[in-house]
């Protein structure tokens, strides 16, 4: 047994003096030390970074067998569901997978609203954090063109044709995406090398960074209040746990509680009711024939419903961009001095509850055909969602915040 | 919170699934039945498949799934020089089909999953005459359909009849008010609705034949999940009890 051990000591020692090994695994696991009153909002972070290897894992088995050409996608696909060995489960994983990504991720986001995570010092984290975000939803974008259904074949030509909208540019800047006058197997082609190597390689850079940052500056909790302030003789933060492994064995719980759900959802309802994967999209893609109701897939009908809120064509494409990248800026415009929600006052409390009231609308009624009394409602609910940001500067200013404690409650 | 956003998410769900039926007959599928679904196949190969493939599927995977030996396949699901292992093709050419038809009959493999079962049910039920169509036929859940009524001589003719209603300006609009039967089938009201029922069935299954086992490999991957939280879950606490 010693020899075992002294061997393999050895190793380590071996390596250690010639890679960071041990190094970076106290940095990162067992010396980084996390706060110990993370409640559930905290978990979806290590939920995104699972689905995200689900996603990987997955859609390298898929690659195996998908034809990116417009005469053969879509049966490629079905031969998958069909033919391959577990293909369909793979299939269904990776489906599902997108949304649950788009789940878990918003989820993460609204929790750095919640207990204000994008404050100083991480704000970099957040831009970071956000710009792997804009890259998820290019990364689905481009996915969502891959089965050559009717809805990829449309909303491909509909997202496109946005950028159409833009002036002097517009167009030319339209064909160069689509490397022809229509989506078209060019498209088709293109879109599959973005999506199985360039996006996936932005995205593992970015969420590298963004964990790099983490542990640079440390993770906020529900109370808002900085552990490294009070730290014992040995420099370990007084209200910090190691990473390894308090919350590792924490997250292996909220895994699997998580991938309970999403196996329900990939043996029982693999469609979601036309959420995951929309009824439309089993008729294969014709160019000659427009569905009389295009709808994006849920993740992004909040920002097309404030697309349609607009009544001119490019101010709703503008629209739509800002509503975005505002998400960029809220640890400048937040004034306040408290992070965590469990402190602030009624007017930040106020503005985020009508914040999450229109982001909800708006994303179910992106996925309705619009009738003059949704249009008035999603205008409504896009000029609130504005406000939240743009007066941002001012509510949280002079807000009725009570005072944070010295250490974490909970 | 995080509750409140859950119900949220369960009330967006709710009007948008029962959006999707409107106006349509109900029928649920039933993958349970291996005798409707064999009957099914039977139907779908002798009326459907004169013009329509399933091009995504294979003979003998139909054969396997709905427990049809490989010699009855041959004789009663296949013609021609089809072997069992290829894909259930036909021979018309989608080209001069488009000229008979004004559009080419789509290939059916997924359709029932574009158009859900009770579309097809009510589509398969609601041919009548129509001397307006070239084809002689209408339907209520596909207007002005291409496809002349296949199954007529299961079903006979039916005619629609329609009632008058006051409009929304006064004068009076034609209603549909059901069907009243013109000549009998070989089959009676209740046989041709078993008849539409199998092939529903068998349309569903050809969608997505994983479909009849998915659900039994899902019970044991949850009660495997269950059986690892709990032990995971015994992990965490022990390790937590220095937290605490």
């Amino acid at each position: 047994m010693s020899t075992v051990v002294k061997a393999l000591t050895g190793l380590r020692d071996w390596v250690d003096a010639r890679f960071p090994l041990t190094k970076s695994w106290n940095e990162h696991m067992a010396k980084y030390y996390a706060p110990k009153n993370f409640n559930l909002w905290y978990f979806f972070g290590s939920l995104a970074l699972m689905v995200f290897g689900i996603q990987i894992v997955t859609g390298i088995w898929l690659t195996m067998n998908y034809k990116p050409a417009a005469d053969l996608a879509f049966a490629s696909v079905e031969y998958i569901m069909r033919d391959v060995e577990w293909g369909w489960w793979i299939r269904y994983m990776h489906s599902t997978g997108a949304s649950a990504f788009f789940i878990v991720v918003y989820l993460h986001m609204y929790r750095a609203l919640l207990y204000g995570s994008y404050k100083k010092p991480r704000e970099l984290l957040w831009i970071f954090g956000m710009l792997i975000y804009l890259t998820l939803m290019g990364e689905a974008f481009f996915g969502y063109l891959l089965p050559w259904g009717q809805m990829s074949y449309w909303g491909a030509q509909v997202i496109i044709s946005l950028f159409g909208a833009l002036p002097i540019i517009g167009d030319d800047l339209a064909l160069w995406i689509r490397g022809d006058f229509v989506v078209s197997d060019v498209t088709l082609n293109r879109f599959f090398a973005f999506h199985v190597i360039a996006f996936p390689l932005v995205l593992c850079g970015l969420v590298g960074a963004h964990l790099l940052a983490l542990h640079e500056v440390g993770s906020n909790n529900p109370d808002g209040v900085e552990i490294k302030k009070h730290k014992d003789a040995n420099g370990v933060p007084l209200d910090g746990i190691p990473l390894h492994p308090y919350y590792t064995v924490k997250d292996m719980v909220i895994a699997i509680l998580f991938l309970i759900l999403f196996f329900i959802v990939v043996f029982f309802i693999p469609e979601m009711g036309g959420y995951f994967l929309e009824h439309a999209n089993f008729v294969p893609a014709d160019p000659l024939k427009t569905p009389e109701h295009i709808a994006p897939v849920w993740y992004f009908t909040p920002f097309y419903a404030i697309l349609r809120a607009v009544p001119n064509q490019l101010g709703g494409v503008l629209a739509m961009g800002a509503a975005t990248m505002l998400f960029f800026f809220l640890p400048w415009l937040d004034r306040s001095p408290v992070k965590s929600i469990r402190y602030r006052g009624w007017k930040y409390r106020t503005a985020l509850g009508v914040f999450t009231v229109c982001f909800l609308t708006l994303g179910w009624l992106g996925m309705q055909p619009p009738t003059p009394t949704f249009t008035l409602m999603a205008r409504v609910c896009s000029v609130l969602y504005f406000a939240f940001f743009l007066l941002m500067p001012v509510y949280t200013a002079n807000d009725t915040d009570r005072p944070v404690p010295d250490r974490v409650t909970g | 919170m995080f509750r409140a956003i859950l119900v949220l998410l369960c009330l967006i769900a709710a009007p948008a699934a029962s959006a999707k039926t409107g106006g349509l007959m109900h029928y649920n599928a039933d993958l349970s039945d291996e005798a409707s679904l064999q009957r099914g196949a039977r139907i779908f190969v002798n009326y459907c498949m004169s013009c329509h493939s399933a091009a995504y599927m294979r003979f003998n995977r139909v054969g396997r799934d709905l427990g049809i030996p490989e010699s009855v396949l041959k004789t009663n699901l296949m013609f021609g020089t089809d072997k069992p292992g290829e894909t259930m093709t036909v021979a018309m050419d989608p080209a001069e089909a488009e000229k008979w038809f004004g559009v080419a009959p789509p290939d059916l493999s997924v359709t029932a999953r574009a158009r859900g079962d009770d579309w097809l049910y009510t589509y398969f039920m609601t041919f009548y005459r129509d001397p307006a169509r070239p084809t002689g036929v209408n339907n209520i859940a596909f207007r002005d359909v291409a496809m002349p009524h296949v199954l007529w001589e299961l079903q006979g003719w039916q005619r629609a009849v329609y009632r008058d209603e006051p409009g929304a300006d006064g004068k009076p609009v034609k209603v549909f008010d059901g069907f009243e039967q013109l000549t009998p089938g070989k089959l009676d009201a209740a046989g041709y609705e078993r008849t539409v029922r199998d092939l529903v069935n068998f349309l569903v299954y050809l969608g997505e034949p994983i479909k009849l086992k998915r659900e039994k490999i899902g019970i044991w991957v949850i009660a495997y999940l269950l059986v690892l939280l709990s032990v995971v879950y015994l992990l965490k606490r022990e390790y937590w009890k220095d937290v605490h």
